[in-house]
């Protein structure tokens, strides 16, 4: 699996090709989000809503061999597309990598022009949320 | 005295053409993420007339002074205009003096302005307050306050699956009890008109007040608050092509009269002293503090501009976009408007089948389409509908025919992803 830094900098790569072309990087986007792994319905519960995003968010996690797997939905399709480009970059890494990512390719790919800010701070709200339980899981195996 | 000479483009009288009416608003001509900018959220604001904008620069550049005190001519020309607004208001509502026209923050604040007044004085335990399920939180909330404060009850006239109050539900809900019915006349999320003038003669004949949330009827419909007969009108300038911040509560002058004031401070008062205030007469009983002196200045030019052009004239154009826009858009599939009443003003609520409305604004917007998404501070009537939100495009004097032709050939190949 390449590392978070490679995988960031392949995202960069297919947004640069979109080019300025605001249209077809929704387009996008929504299609990224229309291949997100089906959400377990077990997992649509009130404590897996992530607030702080205009759109409904759900967020579920699971360890595997110390790894920090993501699963996620949303009830629009763009936020959908965000989540599954965080999810291709922090699912299946350890929480040390999750907690110490610094998550560049958001800036780089020209998020915050196309979501707004007020999405941008959902966006943020994802991370937080994915790190705290990246965090968490930590905290747990240290405990062991 | 100073001189505006944008005054001729808008005094008297505006021949009805769109381009000569769009040339009046400098931000629509500009390139919004590589597209011509479309503007259709005018339930929300409409955009300034360059006189409104001049005004405001003109007022700070050569006549800002503060109003109702000072000997000086600066606070004589600038009280002299204040004042001028508020006749201009008094003539646009029809009212009968325009000292019934009280200058406040906006709707919201006009609303609240009569909960904590009037409402705290004239309503009390067990009393009722009507409203309906198609309001704006701003005309909700605050009663709802008022309810938890006094032990006053709030009961809401239901709607039907077209958008429209069921009349029949209100005579029923009518009582003695009814002490205040607020009702909004034109619904900003469906664009239903509501039948104002039967409403309040049936809240009179048992003995209730009747406000009229007008936030967006003002802007679409000729208001006669005489005619209507209503006791409290609110509305706010920010969506009649004027100034945000600045709003009007008119009310009828013996209920005005009888009302304690709102805020204190200067400007209401007649006399301060230790031993007991007494207040100023209306409107500046209301008006306390230094009000949103150039806002008021500058909404002159707002109301100007709409009476240039002529109320039946902006009417029949809207009308006419309306009538455009909901016929095209109907004929794409997946498209399904929200509010179907039999009179409305230029608002075009609708859902695209399988997608949410926030994927569809963001799309919009890539095309340089401003439209308004979400539950439209409405989520009482959201919820009467089982919906979380809707699209809404809305209409204004400068919008085009081919305006609306852009909105529907991005609707089409953005209802085509999933219909
Ligand atoms: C029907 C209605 N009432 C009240 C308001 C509140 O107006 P303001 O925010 O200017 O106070 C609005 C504004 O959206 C409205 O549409």
């Amino acid at each position: 699996m390449p590392d978070i830094t490679t995988v960031q900098n392949e995202i960069i790569e297919e947004f640069d090709i979109l080019g300025d072309d605001r249209e077809s990087t929704i387009f996008y986007i929504m299609e990224l989000g229309d291949k997100l792994s089906p959400f377990p319905e077990e997992e649509r519960i009130d404590d897996n809503i992530i607030k702080g995003c205009q759109s409904k968010v759900w967020l579920a996690t699971r360890e595997e061999n110390g790894k920090v797997y993501f699963l996620a939905d949303s009830n629009t399709d763009i936020t959908k597309g965000l989540i599954s480009l965080l999810i291709r970059v922090l699912s299946g890494r350890t929480a040390e990598e999750i907690i110490s990512s610094d998550l560049y390719f958001i800036e780089k790919i020209g998020m915050g022009s196309i979501i707004g800010s007020q999405r941008s701070n959902g966006l943020t709200a994802m991370i937080k949320q994915m790190k705290r339980f990246a965090i968490a899981y930590q905290a747990k195996s240290k405990a062991l | 005295m100073f001189k505006n000479d944008l005054d001729q483009t808008t005094s008297k009288h505006i021949p009805f053409s769109v381009e000569t009416i769009r040339a009046h608003f400098p931000i629509l001509h500009q390139v919004v993420n590589g597209n011509p900018l479309v503007y259709l959220d005018n339930a929300a604001t409409t955009q300034k007339p360059l006189t409104v904008i001049e005004a405001l620069k003109t007022y700070y550049s050569l006549d800002n002074a503060n109003i109702h005190r000072g000997a000086h001519t600066l606070a004589a020309r600038a009280t002299e205009q204040y004042e001028k607004t508020r006749t201009t208001v008094k003539e646009f509502i029809n009212a009968p003096s325009s000292d019934q026209v009280i200058f406040t923050k906006g709707t919201t604040d006009s609303i609240n302005l009569v909960a904590s007044t009037f409402g705290k004085t004239y309503i009390g335990k067990g009393d009722e307050i009507i409203i309906s399920t198609m309001e704006h939180h701003s005309n909700i909330v605050p009663w709802q306050m008022l309810c938890q404060s006094t032990g006053a009850i709030l009961k809401i006239i239901p709607i039907s699956d077209t958008g429209e109050l069921e009349m029949e539900a209100f005579s029923n809900i009518l009582s003695p009890k009814t002490k205040l019915v607020s009702i909004v006349h034109v619904s900003n999320a469906l664009g239903t008109v509501n039948p104002m003038a039967e409403i309040i003669q049936k809240a009179h004949a048992v003995g209730a007040k009747v406000l009229v949330d007008g936030a967006q009827s003002t802007s679409h419909l000729e208001v006669d608050v005489q005619e209507l007969d209503c006791d409290f009108l609110a509305f706010s300038a920010h969506k009649l092509y004027g100034p945000t911040g600045l709003g009007v509560l008119y009310g009828k002058r013996d209920i005005l009269e009888s009302m304690p004031p709102y805020q204190g401070g200067g400007e209401m008062i007649k006399e301060v002293d230790f031993e007991g205030t007494t207040y100023n007469d209306i409107p500046f009983k209301f008006e306390a503090g230094t009000p949103n002196i150039a806002d008021v200045i500058a909404f002159q030019k707002a109301l100007d501009f709409i009476l240039a052009v002529g109320r039946h004239n902006i009417h029949a154009h809207e009308q006419e976009l309306l009538q455009y826009a909901t016929e095209k858009l109907s004929t794409i599939k997946g498209f399904v408007p929200v509010g179907t009443a039999s009179e409305k003003v230029s608002v075009l609520s609708f859902l695209i089948e399988n997608m949410h409305p926030f994927d569809v604004g963001v799309m919009l917007d890539a095309g340089g389409i401003a439209v308004r998404t979400g539950h439209h501070c409405a989520q009482p009537l959201m919820k009467r509908f089982n919906i979380e939100g809707t699209v809404r495009a809305s209409f204004a004097v400068y919008n085009t025919k081919n305006e609306i032709d852009t909105l529907y050939q991005w609707i089409s190949r953005i209802a085509k992803r999933k219909n």
